[in-house]
């Protein structure tokens, strides 16, 4: 096995990836970094990304208001020194995208222009059109491509983390092109691999999202945190599960069911506003967790529409005209026109909740700093504590900035002190380890179907670990969980091929999946209250008392997760009501 | 349906052969929903890039009765009860669907797609200031999605392939036209080289196929007149010297 040596590892080239590789070539020169990606860095799912990126910019807005937002919207699970310095160095990372070209939306004076989102007290989501994370993955990209430090590995599909005495050493990953595997060596790794959608039967994630690098850690004994906080979306298109931003809404739409009664109302985040003239932080500007768990509701009591794809309410653009929603939802049109032949022009869209985004993932602290030496994680793929329990739309498209320089100047100084290392044999075993099993995977004889066990793995998350969750649902799932890992022993690849084998890569993926899987399953059943996206029928109130905690997932080998549980940080702002009422309520 | 999809394994096969599936259609479907029906039910061994399903991450380009398409956008309902899928032309084969794409990647690189400055950029808590109409002059140019159609359409690229090719001159030209860029001298290299600019025999091919309206066609004719206005300005100051 062929080993490349670095100072800096880098897996994932999405926003956080990239973010994180031009800071460490832009700060020290020296130092060489590795770029490992499964797909080339345009295709990241950074660039499905519609709405915006958040930060303070407004005279009227302030870092202040910004970090209640978070707060509160995460329903007092973030840990607020990370909020903080999220909301403090926001404005800055997305002006220095503005000077390496981002395409940015414009005011009349030429400045940079923002938009309203959901739990966002004023206008702070910068934007460009309703592609604002393809821009800034592309911005990102070319942007990188000037730095000769930045040595890519495209197409290089992680496997498993190399680590000696508990410290990071680095990662095992295989070419897809050849099959051929290499080990890469470094002191510092971050992780920038993003979310896990494709645990869920309907998601608006990619199908690179496979949650490859909290697999990872997990079985190389880092925890996860917060596993149980799936954000659902309120609209997705049915069918596909494709995207529309909550732009859609910042600019207007409204949301009705059957009846074109904007029910929305009715679930503590009215009184109703005036069609046309979105009001800030209620209605259809009320956050996500809100919005879908409404929609919950709704199908309950019989008020969806029925639809080819399923239940759905709509999403009435119509008031916006044509001129605004090609100026500002150009993609949205698209899609909603290709995808289920409505135009918001002329149609409302039926839309309905989706699996949209892991407010869960691998324990870091403030600098992305994971519990092992020398591991570091950002974005989606990493908890921080900055989400929460529900995160705000367009945060998370600033923290891949925020949190991708940080990680890099942490892990650029680790580089420095702790040095490379050379041909340690412990280290070598351990990536021979990973090949045989690997091959041994591919020579696995069994009657299993990959896609049956990820089918079953999916219906299941979502029958016990969705919108609403309860103990015996959530606990059958639990069950189910183990059972299908382990009928995984059981899969069979048919694909020998060593070039681009991408049955072996779902098979592999599919692991992955899994073990994620069964954090979420079992988090969510021991998490017995309700806060923000985790929602439970039984336990209906949040319990600060004894919940006002991070949960952390611990991996153990052919059993079911331990869970230990974290204390909040709490700076400046005591646990609260969350209140979307437009300030209607006291 | 009919699907007829070429395949091949380097490690296996001496040339590339095709292979029929029959997939029960469903009508909201793409040509990437079969596809994937396919992988899913019928044979796992076929390799494809995919991964958004939405039209922006450009994994999917593929031929669909030779035509280069973006196949998340393709759909059953335009087609005929029998599609022929192949790789993307002009591109050497990697695997089934899959091509190589270091050439137009090393292409891509060329173009410098960065801003480059001559003055200082304004300090970090201050943006540049850039009108609508500034920014709707290069807009169209950033929409690429990197599908790659454009190499597989355009003739040249197919006779020649150090042609540089449309996607990397839209993305030069791009830059060149963005007010914060201040990097096209730099950037003239791939206008006068002899596998610049001047290589295209504007059929226009490039512009039909592209999935997301870029138009590289218009940006290629554009940077011909920008080219020759450049190699007049450098020949008259340098006939002053």
């Amino acid at each position: 096995m062929e080993t490349i040596h670095a100072d800096v590892i880098i897996v994932g080239a999405g926003g956080g990836g990239l973010r994180a590789a031009i800071a460490i070539a832009q700060s020290d020169p020296e130092l060489e970094v590795a770029l490992i990606s499964k797909v080339y860095p345009m295709r990241s799912h950074t660039c499905a990304a519609e709405g915006g990126a958040a930060g303070v910019k407004g005279a009227d807005d302030s870092l202040e208001m910004h970090f209640n937002d978070t707060v509160s919207g995460g329903d007092w699970l973030c840990d607020q020194d990370v909020v903080e310095y999220f909301v403090r160095q926001a404005p800055l990372e997305l002006v220095q995208l503005e000077h390496w070209g981002c395409p940015w939306s414009r005011d009349d004076d030429g400045s940079v222009a923002v938009r309203p989102f959901g739990g966002m007290k004023k206008k702070r989501t910068w934007y460009a059109a309703d592609k604002s994370g393809f821009h800034i993955l592309h911005t990102l990209f070319q942007t990188s491509m000037q730095y000769e430090t930045i040595k890519r590995f495209d197409e290089f599909f992680a496997l498993e983390l190399l680590h000696k005495d508990g410290t990071c050493r680095g990662v095992v990953a295989m070419e897809m092109r050849s099959g051929r595997f290499f080990s890469f060596q470094a002191p510092s790794v971050i992780l920038a691999t993003g979310g896990a959608g494709q645990v869920f039967p309907f998601t608006t994630n990619g199908a690179i999202k496979t949650g490859d690098g909290m697999a990872m850690a997990y079985r190389a004994g880092v925890p996860l945190k917060d596993m149980e906080f799936v954000q659902y979306h309120p609209t997705g298109l049915p069918g596909t599960g494709i995207l529309l931003t909550e732009g859609c809404r910042g600019e207007g739409g409204i949301l009705v069911n059957k009846n074109g009664y904007r029910y929305l109302q009715d679930y503590g985040m009215g009184p109703e506003t005036p069609i046309g003239e979105p009001v800030l932080k209620t209605m259809e500007l009320g956050p996500r967790d809100r919005l879908s768990q409404a929609f919950w509701h709704e199908q309950k009591k019989g008020n969806t529409v029925e639809t080819p794809w399923g239940d759905c309410v709509l999403l009435d653009m119509r008031h916006l005209g044509e001129k605004k929603i090609n100026d500002r939802l150009p993609l949205v049109r698209e899609l909603a026109t290709y995808y289920v032949g409505h135009d918001p022009v002329t149609d409302p869209v039926p839309v309905r909740p989706v699996v949209h985004f892991m407010m869960g993932g691998i324990d870091t602290n403030i600098n992305g700093e994971t519990p092992m030496p020398g591991l570091y994680a950002i974005g989606e793929t990493s908890c921080s504590g900055l989400h929460g329990a529900n995160r705000l739309g367009s945060n998370s498209l600033t923290e891949l900035l925020v949190a991708g320089k940080r990680s890099a100047e942490r892990a650029a100084e680790h580089a420095r002190q702790a040095g490379r290392e050379n041909g340690s044999a412990a280290v070598s075993s351990q990536a021979e380890d990973v090949v045989k099993g690997v091959r041994e995977l591919l020579l696995q004889k069994g009657d299993e179907s990959l896609a049956g066990v990820r089918r079953e793995m999916r219906n299941s998350l979502e029958e016990g670990a969705g919108i609403y969750r309860e103990e015996a649902s959530t606990s059958a799932t639990c069950d189910k969980l183990a059972e299908l890992n382990e009928r995984y022993a059981a899969i069979e690849v048919h694909d020998k091929s060593n070039v681009f084998n991408t049955d072996l890569q779902q098979a592999l993926e599919l692991r992955n999946l899994l073990d994620i899987a069964e954090t979420i399953a079992e988090c969510s059943l021991l998490r017995r209250e309700s806060r923000g996206a985790h929602q439970r029928l039984d336990h209906t109130e949040r319990d600060d008392e004894e919940f006002l905690k991070h949960s952390l997932a611990f991996h153990r080998d052919g059993n079911r997760p331990r869970v230990e549980w974290l204390d909040v940080t709490i700076t400046r702002s005591k646990p609260g009501v969350r209140d979307y009422s437009g300030g209607k309520k006291g | 349906m009919e699907l007829e999809v070429l395949r091949y394994d380097p490690e296996q096969d001496t040339e590339p052969h095709f292979q029929s599936y029959s997939v029960p259609c469903e009508d909201d479907w793409a040509i990437l929903d079969a596809l994937n029906h396919v992988k899913e039910n019928i044979d796992t061994t076929l390799s494809y890039r995919w991964s958004c399903h939405m039209m922006v991450c450009g994994s999917c380009g593929m031929m669909v009765n030779g035509e280069p398409s973006l196949t998340c956008k393709t759909f059953i309902r335009d087609l005929p009860d029998h599609v022929r899928i192949e790789p993307l032309a002009n591109l050497p084969i990697e695997r089934d669907l899959v091509v190589v794409l270091d050439d137009p990647m090393e292409k891509m690189h060329r173009a410098r797609p960065w801003i480059i400055r001559q003055d200082d950029p304004p300090p970090p808590d201050q943006e540049y200031t850039q009108s609508r109409a500034a920014l709707y002059k290069f807009k169209q140019y950033t929409m690429c999605v990197n599908c790659m159609c454009c190499y597989a359409a355009c003739p040249q690229y197919g006779l020649d392939q150090s042609f540089i090719g449309p996607a990397a001159l839209a993305l030069a030209h791009r830059y060149n036209l963005d007010s914060r860029d201040q990097g096209k001298s730099l950037r003239l290299d791939i206008l006068a080289d002899h596998d610049g600019v001047w290589d295209c025999s504007f059929v226009g091919a490039c512009s039909e196929v592209c999935p997301k309206s870029v138009d590289p066609a218009a940006a290629i004719q554009q940077m011909k007149v920008d080219g020759a206005i450049e190699w007049w300005k450098q020949k008259l100051s340098g006939s002053k010297s």
